[in-house]
């Protein structure tokens, strides 16, 4: 059976550091391919590395990280932040990368979703969609939730799965950070309506979390990132958490 | 003169070059008939389009050359689907080692995505395949749409909509659809084993 899947997100800055970790007794915690390593070793499915840093030279130095990463772990990572054309991907997946997330690129010009599938298939192209619930209604957002877009989330997670991408992964900025829970009902509907896989992200701040996300919102992927990385839920104890609610995940 | 990996614009040539050089074996990746043809390993991976790879095959003679080879050779994921008959992908001709054709996923049952993309189990149904038995059971990494159905060469199934040839075997030519060199530690035994032949 198919398992689900925990992915911790690895924001870097300038290739060489990963923002906002912070272990008690990890020497390394700043290197990215060592924090990725430590991930694998206890059990993460996938990694997500995501470049945040502006310049010109950072972005050299983050296909360098990829390299590296490539060189070193042996799980699926997907790579994302800064693209927004075809070549960008090609130099991403040269470098070793197995898949390549798009965001306001994506919202900003849908044909480099066809594009993108078309030259390296479907399989590598990861939709990343942030959206806020207003009013009743779920908005997509761009540049990492401050632009406004007026697109709905469903309408957008369909159009972007019809164009070719082989995954969404759904951000709900009204759990982003508040450690709540996911947005399950919203995570059921993207469900119901895609044929493509869904990685869950936002919320996550305990273990029952995870269950919900899987059960009720029927995530076929959860992504976190600072619980992982301020060691409040280590993978190991996750995923046996999981396994004993007859969750399906590998251990 | 040791492992050469297939060059050819289906490859995820650097994850498997790097998972080699993490057992300690080095490889060249190269589209030289006769080098392919000299090795004493031969691993045709693969990440991409059926029939844009066959085409880029065939332009380049490596059909024949890849059909010729007498060591063992390791197809993997879009590798194992080239090495059968024909596939539904792009309705592909492909090069026939295995009497088998290529079908994609099919499911109305929205718990079925498509792809199959994740960690999924192997059941090892034959002991002459690629993947050691202390593996069975054990967890695989998966992304594909198209899969080939469970036929007389199969060594592996896993089970998706259906059940479908993890692993295959005829002859010198294995293969798998999932990715050793993805697979994390279950993935470095089983391209040891590869190497190991």
């Amino acid at each position: 059976m198919l398992a689900k899947r925990i992915i911790p997100c690895l924001d870097v800055k300038d290739g060489t550091t990963v923002k906002g970790v912070n272990f008690v007794n990890f020497r390394e915690a700043g290197d990215p391919v060592e924090l990725g390593r430590k991930y694998s070793r206890d059990g993460a499915d996938e990694l997500v590395y995501l470049d945040i840093t502006a310049s010109h030279d950072g972005r050299k130095t983050f296909i360098d990280l990829v390299r590296r990463v490539a060189a070193n772990i042996s799980i699926p990572f997907t790579v994302g932040g800064g693209i927004n054309q075809v070549e960008d991907v090609e130099k991403l997946l040269n470098a070793g990368a197995d898949k390549i997330s798009i965001n306001s690129a994506a919202i900003k010009n849908p044909g480099l979703i066809d594009e993108i599938a078309a030259r390296f298939g479907s399989q590598v192209c990861v939709v990343a969609i942030d959206a806020k619930l207003e009013n009743g209604e779920w908005t997509c957002f761009l540049n990492g939730g401050r632009i406004p877009t007026g697109r709905h989330l469903l309408e957008w997670a369909h159009e972007a799965q019809e164009r070719g991408a082989g995954e969404i992964l759904f951000t709900s900025m009204n759990h982003d950070g508040v450690k709540t829970g996911f947005a399950c009902e919203s995570l059921l509907r993207l469900h119901e309506t895609l044929s493509i896989p869904v990685i869950a992200s936002g919320g996550a701040g305990e273990l029952s979390h995870f269950y919900d996300v899987f059960s009720a919102g029927k995530a076929d992927a959860a992504l976190a990132a600072s619980i992982f990385h301020f060691n409040e839920i280590g993978i190991k104890e996750l995923k046996s958490y999981l396994r004993e609610k007859n969750i399906n995940v590998r251990i | 003169m040791g492992v050469a990996i297939i060059k050819y614009n289906a490859g995820n040539n650097y994850s498997v070059l790097s998972a080699l050089n993490r057992l300690g074996t080095e490889a060249e990746i190269t589209d030289d008939p006769l080098k392919l043809r000299a090795a004493d390993k031969v691993i045709f991976p693969g990440v991409g389009e059926a029939r844009a790879a066959m085409d880029y095959l065939r332009s380049r003679h490596l059909d024949e050359v890849i059909l010729s080879l007498k060591c063992p050779v390791l197809g993997i994921c879009i590798g194992q689907q080239l090495l059968c008959r024909h596939s539904m992908e792009g309705d592909t001709d492909c090069l026939g080692v295995f009497d088998a054709d290529v079908l994609r996923f099919r499911s109305d049952n929205p718990e079925f995505k498509v792809p199959h993309m994740g960690w999924n189990t192997v059941k090892i149904t034959s002991g002459s395949g690629v993947i050691p038995l202390k593996c069975d059971g054990d967890y695989v990494y998966y992304v594909h749409s198209y899969y080939v159905p469970v036929n007389p060469y199969t060594t592996a199934v896993t089970e998706y909509v259906t059940p479908f040839s993890a692993s295959l075997k005829k002859d010198n030519f294995y293969a798998t659809q999932f990715h050793p060199e993805k697979s994390g530690d279950v993935g470095e035994s089983i391209i040891k084993n590869f190497l190991e032949i």
